[in-house]
């Protein structure tokens, strides 16, 4: 058995599991076209790809990762070369990368693992989820069984998304006001 | 109103415990500050000067008198015994203990109420026309259209880190009351040649340090594609908006940087993928919440003249005049509570006032009341025969002032004897200006009025568009007020100019005796001080108010007894 410690756990649909795909990240230096990519599982920055797309697109599993700033657009037609789609939060507070989830999912029509990775905190997680994404790695210094308590937080939701596309309205029949009117709706 | 059924319960319930655990793992140190942070203000905590500050959110302003009394609880219990009103319609306590926050939620879900997303880079608290409903000018009753808004903004997943705090205000009227055109999204509700609901759709005004009056994206949009359009507008503004400035962050920035047309085309765009999806409002869906905003049963009275029987009595006459509008029901009034009594902070009620103010709603307005965006409460469905009875009452309770609209219905933020944000002191400079001339047939003489006072550049006084406004600046280490003179809120929403070097707060009063003295020389009969302003511009103005020394001796009032 292998040392838990070393195993790299993510959180995946709602459960822990090992995981042993790896993030490049470009250091400083490093160019996209230049930067080698190790072999193995690995996630690479979209510009990598794009520098790289021929070698790249002829291993078996390769993941790309888009920050948060970045458009999930450029990738539109080839999603189905990766086994990995990741969205980088650079910051808890940035707030893009569900936006990037929601277009991945809803406009481009991806259908593979969507990882959140980078500064991803548990209660994070719920809105992660709704938005498309299916796979997190919570930053290494936390409890990633905490984190999986920020999946089941709200058991009702008023709005659509990703995960819900019928909103609270279409989903349940919501009783009516309280008081009794015989001309609901008229003069509006 | 609206009443929560078991999913809203539900929701608010499951809040509650998820931000209880969040307490706790702050306090346990589990969360740091800066991580728990972010948490905190989608719950309304701020940490202000002095103690936390809870701001709890009243949808559109409109409140049960069950939830007012609720909230003189909360003044008792766990602060010091008053709240302050908002410009936002919200309710803020200034003395809260962070353990106790999450007790607060519990006993304020008891009466359906929350503090969820009244602060935070997320969209805050729906504001709306304080007299929908029952404004004799109002097309559709936007509230219904407020509350859908409401819900499916509360926890949006994909909108609760925004680069910027985000606004949105609708109105139903003719006049508009909820100033749509300095919000992010201002919404007016229309009615198409073809009698179909819809909104004219505004984005990107705000004030703080860069005031843009809103720029109007869609002239109709039909009222079922309330929420996917705004969904199409937050997701062009969460992807592309600023974020790193925290001053450019807000949609008015975006808006201006790319241009209005090409931002609406973004939004179409956007929306093209969205119109007809499953988020498209159904009739089913309107008229459930309609149905909870029906014209109270209002009896059939006859349209009175309420000084009948008290025509000597001038200082309910000079009441009515101020604190009473018209009802579109015939025989009823709506009525102005004055929170603006002089030596008592703008917005300010103490628990004894609330629930007062919560037993004559029982008794005088089917137990409802709101709160307008100038600070003041307000009881809509007022029997005209009763106004005097009313009156009578709420005299020996200091709510009858007569002074909406005049130059002491001061709007003032907290500024710097609360706020953290501050760089002066709001409230003073308010007392000292109220003090002054707490004269009413001078008051009076002067007419309408808007005087609105911020602490600092965030403007949350909106001195931007008071006919004066007057805003806090710190130099050097210390508190001056730079004055502007021509804003107005409404129809005709304008954004004031500065008249020139800025004040002491000792100088204050001086200044605007020496603003109002320029009015009263240049005015033409029925002339308001802001159309004055308008025609003759702010040179007169600025000429008489610098041309010689103002030596204003003395303390402020009030200076410290707020703090």
């Amino acid at each position: 058995m292998p040392d838990q410690n070393t195993i790299q756990r993510i959180i995946k649909g709602n459960q822990i599991v090992a995981d042993d795909w790896t993030v490049l990240r470009l250091e400083e230096g490093q160019e996209p076209a230049t930067v080698e990519v190790a072999a193995g599982k690995v996630i690479v920055p979209l510009k990598v790809w794009q520098a790289q797309k021929e070698a790249l697109a002829a291993r078996p599993e390769i993941g790309v990762w888009l920050q948060s700033d970045e458009r999930p657009e450029e990738l539109k037609g080839e999603l189905d070369k990766f086994s990995v789609v990741a969205v980088n939060f650079p910051k808890f507070t940035d707030g893009r990368g569900y936006s990037i989830a929601y277009n991945l999912r809803m406009r481009l029509g991806y259908t593979g693992e969507l990882r959140a990775i980078g500064d991803v905190l548990r209660d994070q997680l719920f809105q992660m989820k709704r938005t498309g994404f299916d796979a997190y790695a919570p930053r290494p210094d936390r409890s990633i069984e905490d984190a999986l308590k920020g999946l089941t937080v709200f058991s009702e939701t008023y709005q659509a998304s990703v995960d819900d596309k019928l909103p609270l309205f279409r989903r349940h029949a919501r009783t009516a006001g309280a008081r009794e009117h015989n001309d609901i709706g008229s003069g509006i | 109103m609206y009443q929560y059924d078991q999913y809203d319960h539900l929701i608010v319930r499951e809040r509650i415990a998820q931000y209880r655990d969040q307490v706790q793992r702050r306090l346990s140190g589990e969360l740091t500050e800066e991580e728990f942070l972010p948490l905190r203000l989608q719950n309304g905590l701020y940490m202000q000067r002095h103690a936390y500050m809870l701001r709890i959110a009243v949808p559109y302003g409109l409140l049960s008198s069950k939830q007012m009394r609720m909230f003189a609880h909360i003044a008792r219990k766990y602060d010091r015994g008053y709240g302050h009103f908002t410009t936002r319609q919200n309710i803020q306590f200034n003395w809260i203990e962070l353990e106790q926050t999450p007790d607060i939620l519990a006993d304020l879900a008891s009466v359906e109420m929350h503090a969820i997303q009244t602060s935070g880079n997320c969209i805050r608290n729906v504001t709306s026309d304080e007299f929908a409903g029952v404004a004799a000018d109002e097309i559709i009753d936007p509230r219904p259209y407020a509350e859908v808004l409401r819900q499916w903004s509360t926890f949006h997943p994909e909108f609760i880190a925004l680069p910027r705090k985000f606004k949105v205000a609708i109105n139903g009227a003719l006049e508009d009351r909820a100033a749509i055109a300095i919000h992010d999204i201002g919404l007016t509700v229309v009615k198409n040649e073809a009698g179909e609901i819809g909104f004219k759709v505004m984005v990107g005004g705000g004030m703080g340090r860069t005031p843009i009056i809103g720029t109007t994206i869609r002239e109709f949009l039909p009222r079922e594609h309330l929420l996917t359009y705004t969904e199409a507008i937050m997701r062009v503004y969460n992807q592309y908006g600023r974020r790193d400035n925290k001053y450019k962050a807000r949609i008015k920035i975006l808006l201006k940087a790319i241009g209005a047309e090409e931002f609406a085309r973004q939004v179409e765009e956007e929306w093209a993928d969205l119109k007809g999806t499953e988020e498209t409002l159904t009739l089913e869906e309107m008229e459930r919440v309609i149905a909870y905003f029906q014209p109270h049963p209002y009896e059939t009275l006859e349209a009175i003249d309420p000084r009948a029987g008290h025509e000597d009595n001038k200082a309910f006459a000079n009441w009515l005049g101020r604190n009473v509008k018209p009802h579109k029901q015939a025989g009823y009034a709506a009525v102005i509570l004055s929170l603006k009594k002089t030596g008592v902070p703008p917005g300010d009620a103490t628990a004894e006032q609330m629930d007062f103010m919560a037993d004559l709603a029982d008794r005088y307005s089917f137990g409802e009341l709101r709160v307008t965006h100038e600070q003041n409460i307000v009881l809509a469905d007022v029997k005209q025969s009763q106004l005097f009875d009313l009156w009578k009452e709420i005299k020996a309770h200091g709510l009858a002032t007569p002074n909406i609209g005049l130059l002491t219905d001061i709007i003032c933020c907290p500024g710097g004897d609360f706020c953290s944000l501050a760089n002066a002191k709001s409230i003073p400079i308010s007392a000292a200006i109220a003090e002054r001339f707490d004269h009413l047939d001078f008051l009076h003489d002067i007419g309408d009025i808007e005087l609105n006072i911020s602490g600092c550049i965030n403007a949350c006084g909106h001195h931007h568009v008071g006919n004066i406004g007057v805003l806090g600046v710190d130099k050097d280490g210390s508190e001056w007020y730079q004055v502007s003179i021509g804003g107005a809120q409404g129809n005709a929403t304008a954004i004031g100019k500065i008249i020139g070097p800025s004040f002491s707060a000792h100088q204050m009063p001086e200044v605007i005796d020496r603003l109002l003295r320029v009015y009263l020389r240049e005015r033409t009969p029925d002339e308001k001080f802001v159309d004055t302003v308008q025609r003759i511009g702010i040179a007169p103005f600025k000429e008489h108010v610098y041309a010689t020394p103002i030596n204003e001796p003395g303390r402020l009032v009030g200076e410290d007894e707020y703090a």
